[in-house]
């Protein structure tokens, strides 16, 4: 049988022999493809293979103490601070979002005016955030190094990643299900909750993982709002350190580079995780 | 009776006037069809039926519309409005929700919760659009894997669930193929004992098979409103004529 298409090389070489531009491209867009993975994949190659061998027990002990160097208390507040940023910025960017697609004006100044924003505050470095969360919040407010302060931070930085992403899903959702359901008599507020927001889910929820992601992999902004200290946090007014931030305080150290490295794995192995776990919950959600 | 009365109306999308001093009145319980070239305001005109040019922007109307006297444009409630004339649309469109789901969607929006009863409104309302056989067994099923002509028809019936008194087509089978197109044609023709239907088309032929009053609409304007029979065989004016022979359109 003879193989045609894609995949035979006779059909290969019938396609590009006269054409030196096509194949030239045709490599172009390979190599930068192979590149691309090449590097994601020798990346975590090379911290798998540095850090796994130093994952060790005591680096999981529930108390940090310089002999142990423990990253528990750190794996902790990441949650805690994922979890309070989260529950700060994801209500107040849907709630936006909303306002933005389905009750404000379409293609009004107003939302030319709030969209440019949040582009732009997207594309501030967060060390900026870090610095205004820490006059902001540490100083003026005077909650010091905290997690209430370095969570209010991260959902502020957050916040126009969330909108941007719901308003989005929103806006793909076609017009025919509002019509369709405005045209039964709904309201807009049964249409917005029953209709389109069901309908935007996957895509908002790819916003939360991006936004996760964001939290997890902070650093900048957070030296300077949550503080350095190594230990579970007690409650709102306690600094507490992310694994990103224990990650850099022990490369800073210029000690602990094996730890360093076994917690960049652990961080890793998370987002890796996060990733995956909001891959499956949006095909369940889509497919419903 | 007449269900409708439209009194010099006229509808403007910004500066563009797309109705221009239209009068006619729609007797109940009969099937209305609005005719013409694409752009000459059917449409336009039918969604001011309903409101749904409210979600329009820019959209400005004057003259009056009224259903059974009184004045839709007047302080009433929009919802209610919409669940008293329901609407068909152009290219079927179920929610991406299940068939049962679909349907309870309008009897839930306007307060019926009872199991029994909702149940009791999906299969009467599926009957009504004669595909209860067809689906009855995967009333759980999403409304997307339906085909086309399904899908339509659950549109039609998720109108019917709510009891309504009109129902507006806005071209429904124009994005079907022949044997869906004749099984909603039957259907209009069933259903025009209970409720009034107004039926937007660019199909001729369809507009002569099933509706019995015919209007010609042409730049905004309506050119000619009569009984069907009279419109085909005999129209008054020469460019009903000129397009219901194929001249131009």
């Amino acid at each position: 049988m003879k193989k045609i298409g894609k995949g035979s090389w006779e059909q290969f070489w019938l396609t590009y022999k006269n054409k030196p531009g096509s194949l030239a491209v045709l490599i172009c867009v390979i190599l930068a493809a192979a590149i691309t993975v090449g590097v994601l994949f020798s990346l975590i190659i090379y911290i798998l293979v540095n850090g796994v061998v130093h994952l060790k027990p005591e680096l999981f002990a529930w108390e940090y103490n310089t002999s142990n160097m423990s990253m528990m208390p750190a794996i902790i507040s990441t949650v805690y601070i994922t979890a309070l940023s989260l529950l700060m910025a994801v209500p107040v960017g849907i709630f936006s979002a909303i306002y933005l697609v389905e009750y404000a004006k379409r293609g009004s100044k107003l939302v030319k005016v709030i969209r440019t924003t949040t582009e732009t505050l997207q594309g501030i470095p967060s060390i900026v955030y870090g610095l205004f969360g820490y006059i902001l919040f540490v100083i003026t407010l005077g909650w010091s190094y905290s997690m209430l302060a370095g969570s209010v931070t991260l959902a502020i930085m957050i916040l126009p990643l969330i909108i941007r992403t719901t308003e989005e899903a929103l806006i793909s959702v076609p017009d025919s299900y509002r019509e369709g359901s405005f045209g039964l008599g709904a309201g807009k507020l049964r249409t917005v909750f029953k209709i389109i927001l069901p309908c935007a889910v996957p895509g908002i929820l790819a916003g939360v993982i991006l936004a996760i992601g964001r939290i997890v992999g902070e650093s900048a902004a957070l030296i300077f709002t949550s503080g350095t200290v190594a230990q579970v946090p007690g409650s709102l007014f306690d600094s507490a350190r992310t694994l990103s931030v224990h990650m850099y305080a022990l490369l800073s150290e210029g000690l602990y580079t094996n730890e360093a490295y076994a917690t960049a794995v652990v961080l890793l192995v998370l987002v890796i995780l996060i990733n995956a776990f909001s891959g499956f919950i949006a095909k369940k959600l889509a497919t419903r | 009776m007449d269900k409708y009365t439209i009194e010099n109306l006229e509808l403007f999308y910004g500066d563009f006037k797309a109705l221009k001093n239209i009068n006619m009145k729609i007797q109940e319980k009969e099937i209305t069809a609005f005719i013409g070239p694409s752009g000459c305001g059917k449409s336009t005109l039918l969604k001011t039926l309903n409101r749904m040019n409210d979600l329009v922007e820019g959209c400005k109307i004057t003259g009056t519309v009224k259903l059974d006297d009184q004045d839709i444009y007047g302080k009433i409630d929009v919802n209610l409005l919409r669940k008293r004339v329901g609407m068909v649309f152009q290219k079927p469109n179920p929610f991406p929700m299940s068939i049962y789901d679909n349907i309870a969607y309008g009897p839930r929006t306007h307060g019926i919760h009872s199991k029994a009863k909702l149940n009791e409104i999906v299969e009467k309302s599926l009957r009504d659009v004669a595909i209860w056989d067809e689906v009855k067994d995967r009333l759980n099923k999403s409304a997307l894997g339906m085909s086309g002509g399904q899908q339509q028809r659950l549109c039609i019936a998720r109108a019917l669930a709510v009891e309504p008194e009109v129902i507006l087509m806005d071209e429904p089978t124009s994005a079907l193929d022949p044997i869906s197109t004749s099984k909603i044609e039957e259907l209009a023709m069933d259903l025009k004992d209970r409720y009034t239907i107004i039926i937007v088309t660019h199909n001729m032929q369809q507009a002569a098979r099933i509706s019995d009053k015919t209007a010609f609409f042409l730049l905004g304007e309506m050119v000619e409103f009569d009984k069907t029979e009279t419109l085909f065989s005999v129209p008054k004016d020469k460019r009903t004529e000129d397009y219901i022979t194929g001249r131009f359109g």
